[in-house]
């Protein structure tokens, strides 16, 4: 890659009230959010959630309803040389089929000032040397996901928003991109990556936003959102008695189940319970950690208000068949 | 602007869909200028039938051919160069590599240049070479060693090079492949025909809207067609028909400018 001065325009991405109705519906309402340079940000919620709207609209393709959204302070529309500035890659699917990949690349290359050698270059940095003479409607879903990327780097960018890059990627490739991302990252550019899953992403992300019904649900660095996760300690004994006279005693906020031998605590730690069991000479049977993992969390902060049966689900199953 | 130019370029030269409309130009261009050298080399008494006005009139109809007929080709390349961008999506990069919508126009319009005389050219010489041989053969005059002649062809390709632009201009305007493509060959194959005879038949006022539709405005440029030759509606002067048909151009484009293209994109 041939080294390409970056603008002296800080890569943070910054978002203020932005509002999209499409009619009556409202696809994005009063967002606001920053995405920092030298950090991979993790921009997730649901189908349908407001997430490519948001990202439409940040790149100017969109018309916001009210509200704005900046690329170093600047709107997308009047960089320069925005291929230069910022790499984005809405949907595997902007190709025309009787293309070649490496020819998708050319078409685009003059404006990101990219030579024909750099778009070889990408696309053996991409993985799909081999493939850049065949037409792209020949391409597997994760190739066109490659080309799709490769296409973001051309100008060098200093800001990268990829939407859902890792939908049709195998595992093999997914950890290519998790390793790549963050290298891009620790170059000190801005990488914000959308999903729908917090699973996909949360390994390989240093900050997250979380959108739901086109509004912000939560933003935090990733430790942030495990802080968040609910506590919730099992504790198990024969003696239903001393037991719920330990958890009258300690004044735990719990929910018993099983008649009355098992107690899920909340708020607190497998330690304490255990010290406290210790204490009081109750006879125990199990002291497991069931607290609410990333996923469950995540659910939780996405279902619609009021929903029951998220509120109420057992920490530790599994969210299959959970249409958020 | 030069980097959009060369982007555009690429798009178009970078899938098939050029060359195989440029070869089927070529094919129907070569069977249509047999077709009409034929007619008017076999017609008894070709001098005085209702091609009179002598070599001037076979000229035309002979090689008039492509700008008369041929013209729907370079219009549909230069609307698929707008509109396979919609039906791909590829329309959202084009705009995010270069978000001034009105240069990405201005650049899908010159770059459309060399491809529309490129379909001139391949058109224009089918007709010629084809109809020249069957005049050759009939021993009729192929008037090549004319210049009138070789002017009549420069037109051509003049008048399918400003095609090719008009057609850009409609994919502008008319975004949607499907819509774009039906609308091209509904107007071309059958309203202008229709309207041409319709208002030249009504005379007066009629007429002098007949010469201003963009058939008769291209065929204008050429000087003459086989419609013109028999006498089935006048036509402007070529530079009358230029800047006719140049003026379709910029109105279709504004159209899209202010319309289709500032659209949220898809």
């Amino acid at each position: 890659m041939e080294p390409t001065e970056h603008p002296p325009s800080d890569g943070t991405v910054t978002v203020r009230s932005l509002t999209k109705h499409f009619g009556t519906v409202r696809a994005v309402h009063d967002l606001s959010l920053d995405v920092l340079p030298g950090r991979v940000t993790g921009f997730l919620g649901p189908n349908g959630s407001g997430k490519t709207t948001t990202l439409r609209m940040i790149l100017g393709l969109t018309t916001p309803t009210s509200g704005t959204a900046t690329i170093g302070g600047v709107p997308y529309a009047t960089l320069r040389q925005p291929l230069r500035t910022v790499g984005a890659a809405l949907e595997a699917t902007s190709f025309h089929p009787g293309r070649t990949g490496l020819d998708h690349l050319r078409t685009y290359a003059p404006l990101a000032g990219a030579t024909d050698q750099r778009c070889r270059d990408l696309g053996d940095l991409v993985g799909l040397s081999a493939a850049g003479n065949r037409r792209v409607g020949g391409y597997s879903l994760g190739m066109r996901q490659r080309l799709a990327l490769a296409t973001t780097l051309l100008g060098d960018p200093r800001v990268l928003l990829l939407d859902e890059p890792a939908n049709g990627l195998d595992p093999e490739g997914i950890r290519w991109l998790r390793g790549f991302l963050r290298h891009l990252a620790s170059e000190g550019r801005t990488v914000l990556v959308s999903s729908h899953m917090l699973s996909e992403i949360q390994q390989s992300v240093d900050d997250v936003v979380i959108i739901a019904r086109g509004q912000l649900v939560h933003a935090s660095p990733m430790a942030g959102l495990d802080a968040l996760s609910a506590p919730r300690i099992h504790l198990t004994s024969p003696d239903t008695d001393a037991l719920a006279a330990l958890v009258k005693l300690q004044g735990w906020d719990v929910e018993t189940t099983d008649d009355g031998r098992t107690v899920v605590v909340r708020g607190t730690t497998t330690s304490q319970v255990g010290s406290a069991a210790h204490a009081a000479g109750l006879e125990v049977h199990g002291l497991t950690d069931r607290s609410e993992n990333l996923e469950d969390l995540f659910l939780r902060m996405i279902a619609p208000p009021g929903d029951p049966v998220l509120d109420h689900r057992e920490p530790g199953s599994t969210p299959t068949g959970v249409d958020a | 602007m030069r980097t959009s130019f060369v982007s555009e370029y690429r798009k178009i030269v970078t899938t098939r869909t050029w060359w195989v409309l440029l070869v089927c130009m070529a094919l129907y261009m070569a069977f249509l200028g047999a077709g009409v050298a034929w007619s008017v080399a076999a017609a008894p008494g070709a001098e005085d039938s209702g091609l009179a006005g002598g070599p001037a009139a076979v000229a035309a109809s002979v090689y008039g051919v492509a700008a008369a007929f041929g013209y729907v080709f370079p219009v549909i390349v230069g609307a698929l160069s707008v509109t396979t961008e919609y039906r791909h999506r590829t329309i959202a990069p084009t705009f995010l590599a270069d978000p001034d919508r009105f240069r990405v126009l201005v650049a899908k319009l010159l770059a459309m240049v060399p491809v529309g005389v490129l379909f001139g050219v391949v058109g224009t010489a089918a007709t010629a070479a084809a109809g020249a041989g069957v005049l050759a053969a009939a021993g009729s005059p192929t008037l090549l060693d004319d210049s009138a002649t070789w002017l009549l062809l420069g037109r051509s390709v003049l008048a399918l090079t400003v095609w090719a632009l008009l057609g850009v201009a409609l994919g502008a305007a008319l975004t949607h492949q499907v819509v774009a493509i039906v609308v091209v060959l509904v107007y071309t194959q059958f309203l202008e025909p229709v309207l041409r005879l319709g208002l030249g038949a009504a005379g007066g006022v009629g007429e002098s809207i007949a010469k201003l539709l963009p058939g008769a405005a291209g065929e204008a440029i050429t000087g003459g067609s086989i419609f013109s030759s028999a006498g089935l509606s006048g036509l402007l002067p070529w530079w009358g028909g230029l800047l006719v048909l140049a003026t379709y151009v910029v109105v279709l484009g504004t159209v899209g400018a202010v319309t289709a293209l500032r659209r949220d994109v898809p």
